[in-house]
């Protein structure tokens, strides 16, 4: 415990030392990312011995703020949830400090670094805090900082709209968790979250509209559809490093608060569980579908993350219809395959952030359509992002399958006993997963090989990143094989973090996760056997072409007697087939010349998707609230002595009124 | 001493109408200058119980910056910027002076519904006190929004916080003198900052007619906008 807090004050006065330093870019950069590296790694070992079984004395202090006081723990919960932050915060800060500088001229690094350093140290508080109010600040906190690490490249004007839309969507999400917790603490005294769970036994509205509650204010954080909105601007705005951390992390925050809130709103009801079945079935699914339609490589990631959201919330719901039924075999699976896949997505979504960053800084641009074939300039980018791309395709050996296996696992199995009302939600979360692995894998496989397959698409060489940022990428392709390969020992480390939430179930619920073990440990199995026949396939090729001639031609010479890059496919022609098929929900716009003529000139496509939920659910309702707000424009005049006769009527109104009769 | 208090309760609403009533900016300030120099004798004549050294220090004190320094900076102000020694009403003198006698009127009502934590002992022997108090409010919080110029502000200013030092006079006679350091410093800064605005207000539109701030609002009717000058 007492080593996780001064980590966080470690990570506060680097934060504030790196700002001291401002423009300077290598002390900022020395005292900020190395702070950062070095408080996360710090902080590594009491958490994993947490997560081991271990245990550590929360600590309590009082505060004169109402409702509050300083109550910190760690459960194992917060310990699964500590784990990807402290490894990705620690790997970001590293590959940060060399990205920013090619992007840092005139800028103040050190402010970067502030920020940066405030998001991680408010992250861990989020995940250790117990009571309400400290919570909600450290929330606050959180929610805060990444808009200063968006608004980076302030000049452009598309940075900004993302910090516009990314500050509304975080302070709305607030709200709400603002409200749930005031409804939670209403007949309480304080709002620590050992009292809350004791009276959440009875709550008297019945937790349902509390859920909803947290449900939207959680779900803003982690992007749930239609909440996502902010994810696909600000994940491109941000530098890469930041995309990486919020998208892998950051987000996540959003799933610990419901799984936390759901520790306190007592026994779950059925309708819980499709709820969130529901939203996982159309987060996941449409996720993936406007991922598939997009041309900028950051922007395509932040979809996944929508589509992998999804796959976690899938993982609560099926959890929830297990809690809800009495089947703690089946909330464990659900919850334990939620929980696994946060730690993996935050592992594969931040190699493939950073990998994007890699391709972004070598390469100058992030649109698919302008790159290609940069397997050949930046070997090592290339093969961590193909690691990445497989493992958030749940294949097999690597650790995105595991997670998705578990609730695969659950659901299926659990289907074939209950009744209909019971089994097809069930049945559905496994259709819905098979559709959106096999979308995600034709989604990389189209970002994959368009961006490093083929031939470059225009000049400009593109250069290997350098040492500083191929470890962190190196590190996190190396955790998605050993995950991937070690999932039937790390069932048993997610025990313990399931019984935090299941802890009505009772002991039942700590051994649920134990008849994934054979099924997994046979697939790791075979997975290293696929692994070794593969690496002895390639000593065979090796042993077979030595002393013959390798000759190597053009990517996609075909015979031709001229082959041009623009002969290759494209990312929009690659994934036409699968978008033609959703084009109802997608709404493509495009821009047809057809070529005419025995010799066509002056042919062109072009193809842009808008975000639907944007486009015809916020914009209007935000462009309503404008137009309903400029009428009381006339008010603000801009004479002093008005605005001061306002004040004054309304303070003595409010006088009047309390004093009268 | 209870004479004393009650007289010097009345001559604070006399010195209240006067602002109210007065057409000339020095006077107005002179006015506010003996304000301030009649309240820091109240804590020696309202109180039961003899007053601390350190209570006579701070009313020393708020005395000289009340009575002398912040007079010396407006009448500085004045000088500097130059402008007519007029007050430029938005509301007229004898309207100020009726609605002088309305607010009187609602501090009254308003003093005697309030019930305030006097825990059992009166520590004032005037009855008057919060009125006035109130009052002195009303009055300076009038001063800002019916005059044009921003010295009125500043002036308007002034004399609130006397009204909210009498409140506080009525409350408790032995306060920390932190916090009331701490207030003391207060309106030394923002009388110091209004005086640099007002001198910055002047170079930049000729004058110090606080109306003419709206030229800096954010928001124009669009057809107003191409407008020139505006």
């Amino acid at each position: 415990m007492t080593t996780v807090l001064i980590s966080i004050v470690l990570l506060i006065l680097s934060g504030l030392a790196a700002f001291t330093a401002g423009r300077s870019y290598k002390v900022a950069t020395l005292l900020g990312a190395g702070g950062a590296f070095l408080a996360c790694i710090s902080a590594m070992p009491p958490v994993l011995r947490i997560l081991l079984g271990g245990a550590s004395k929360p600590l309590h202090l009082p505060w004169d703020v109402p409702y509050g006081s300083f109550s910190v723990a760690i459960d194992p919960l917060s310990a699964a949830f500590l784990v990807p932050i402290l490894v990705l915060s620690a790997l970001c800060a590293l590959y940060g400090a060399q990205y920013l500088e090619s992007y840092s001229a005139g800028k103040s690094t050190g402010a970067h670094w502030f920020f940066f350093n405030l998001l991680v140290a408010s992250m861990i508080m989020v995940t250790i805090a117990r009571n309400g109010v400290l919570f909600l600040i450290a929330w606050e906190v959180m929610s805060i900082s990444p808009l200063f690490l968006i608004l980076f490249e302030d000049e452009k004007p598309e940075v900004r709209s993302a910090g516009w839309t990314y500050l509304v969507a975080a302070h709305l999400g607030a709200v709400f968790i603002l409200v749930f917790f005031l409804m939670l603490g209403r007949n309480s005294q304080s709002l620590d979250f050992d009292l809350l769970m004791a009276q959440g036994k009875g709550l008297p509205l019945g937790g349902g509209v509390l859920f909803l509650f947290a449900v939207i204010g959680f779900g803003a954080k982690a992007g749930f559809i239609p909440f996502h909105v902010w994810l696909p601007e600000a994940h491109p705005a941000a530098p890469s490093h930041v995309s990486a951390l919020m998208s892998g992390i950051m987000i996540k925050m959003g799933i610990y608060g419901i799984l936390r809130s759901l520790t306190l709103l007592g026994r779950p009801d059925p309708l819980w569980g499709y709820a969130m079945i529901g939203i996982g079935l159309s987060s996941g699914i449409l996720g993936v579908i406007y991922a598939l339609a997009q041309h900028d490589l950051k922007r395509l990631l932040a979809y996944h993350s929508v589509e992998n959201i999804g796959i976690i919330a899938l993982g609560i719901g099926v959890g929830l219809m297990g809690e809800a039924s009495g089947l703690p075999v089946l909330a464990a699976l659900g919850f334990g395959g939620a929980i696994f896949h946060v730690l993996n997505h935050a592992i594969f979504k931040g190699l493939l952030f950073l990998g994007a960053g890699s391709v972004l800084h070598g390469a100058k641009t992030a649109k698919i359509d302008r790159l290609g074939g940069l397997l050949k300039s930046m070997p090592v980018t290339g093969a961590c992002f193909l690691i990445g791309a497989a493992a958030i395709s749940g294949l097999p050996p690597l650790n995105g399958f595991a997670s998705e296996f578990l609730i695969y696992y659950g659901a299926i199995g659990a289907s074939l006993k209950g009744s209909a009302a019971f089994a097809t939600p069930l049945i559905l979360t496994a259709a819905g997963l098979a559709l959106i692995g096999g979308l995600a894998t034709a989604c990389f496989t189209k970002a994959f090989g368009v961006v490093f397959l083929g031939e470059p698409r225009h000049e400009e060489t593109a250069h290997e990143s350098g040492i500083l940022m191929r470890i962190p990428m190196l590190a996190l392709a190396g955790l998605c094989a050993i995950i991937g390969i070690t999932s039937p020992l790390i069932l048993n480390i997610l025990g313990p973090a399931v019984r935090v939430i299941l802890s009505s179930q009772g002991q039942m619920a700590a051994s649920g996760l134990m008849p994934a073990t054979r099924p997994l440990l046979m697939i790791s199995l075979a997975s290293t056997g696929l692994i070794f026949l593969t690496i002895a396939l390639v000593l065979i090729r090796k042993a077979i072409l030595r002393g013959r001639t390798v000759t190597s031609a053009p990517t996609w010479g075909c015979g031709y007697a001229r082959p041009t890059a623009r002969m290759q496919y494209t990312a929009s022609s690659f994934a036409q087939p699968l978008t033609g098929l959703f084009r109802p929900f997608l709404r493509t716009a495009e821009t047809v010349r057809m070529p005419k003529d025995i010799f066509p000139t002056n042919a062109f496509f072009e193809s842009h998707t808008n975000d639907a939920f944007k486009e015809l659910i916020f914009e209007p309702a935000f462009l309503g609230i404008a137009r309903l707000f400029s009428r009381l424009k006339w008010l603000q005049h801009g004479r002093v002595q008005l605005y001061v006769l306002y004040i004054a009527i309304t303070l003595m109104a409010i006088l009047f009124w309390k004093l009268r009769g | 001493m209870a004479n004393l208090a009650d007289m010097i309760m009345i001559l604070l609403i006399l010195t209240n109408f006067a602002l109210l009533g007065s057409s000339l900016l020095g006077m107005c300030i002179n006015i506010a200058a003996f304000q301030g120099i009649i309240i820091g004798v109240l804590p020696f004549v309202t109180g039961q119980d003899p007053v601390s050294i350190e209570t006579a220090v701070m009313a020393a004190g708020a005395m000289a910056l009340k009575g002398v320094v912040f007079p010396w900076l407006m009448f500085r102000a004045i000088r500097e910027t130059n402008v007519k020694r007029e007050v430029e009403p938005f509301v007229g003198y004898s309207t100020s002076l009726m609605l002088g006698v309305v607010g009187l009127v609602a501090s009254m009502w308003l003093a005697g519904r309030l019930c305030l934590p006097l825990a059992g002992k009166t520590i004032t022997n005037t009855s008057l006190i919060m009125p006035v108090s109130f009052f002195t409010m009303l009055a300076g919080l009038f001063l800002i929004v019916a005059r044009k110029k921003a010295i009125t502000q500043v002036l308007g200013y002034l004399v609130m916080e006397n009204g909210i030092y009498i409140f506080g006079a009525s409350i408790v006679m032995e306060r920390p003198w932190l916090v009331e350091l701490g207030v003391l410093l207060d309106v030394f800064v923002a009388v110091f900052t209004m005086g640099i605005v007002i001198f910055y207000i002047n170079r930049e539109f000729d004058s110090i007619d606080a109306s003419r701030l709206a030229h800096l609002r954010d928001w124009r009717r669009a057809k107003n906008a191409s407008a020139p000058g505006i």
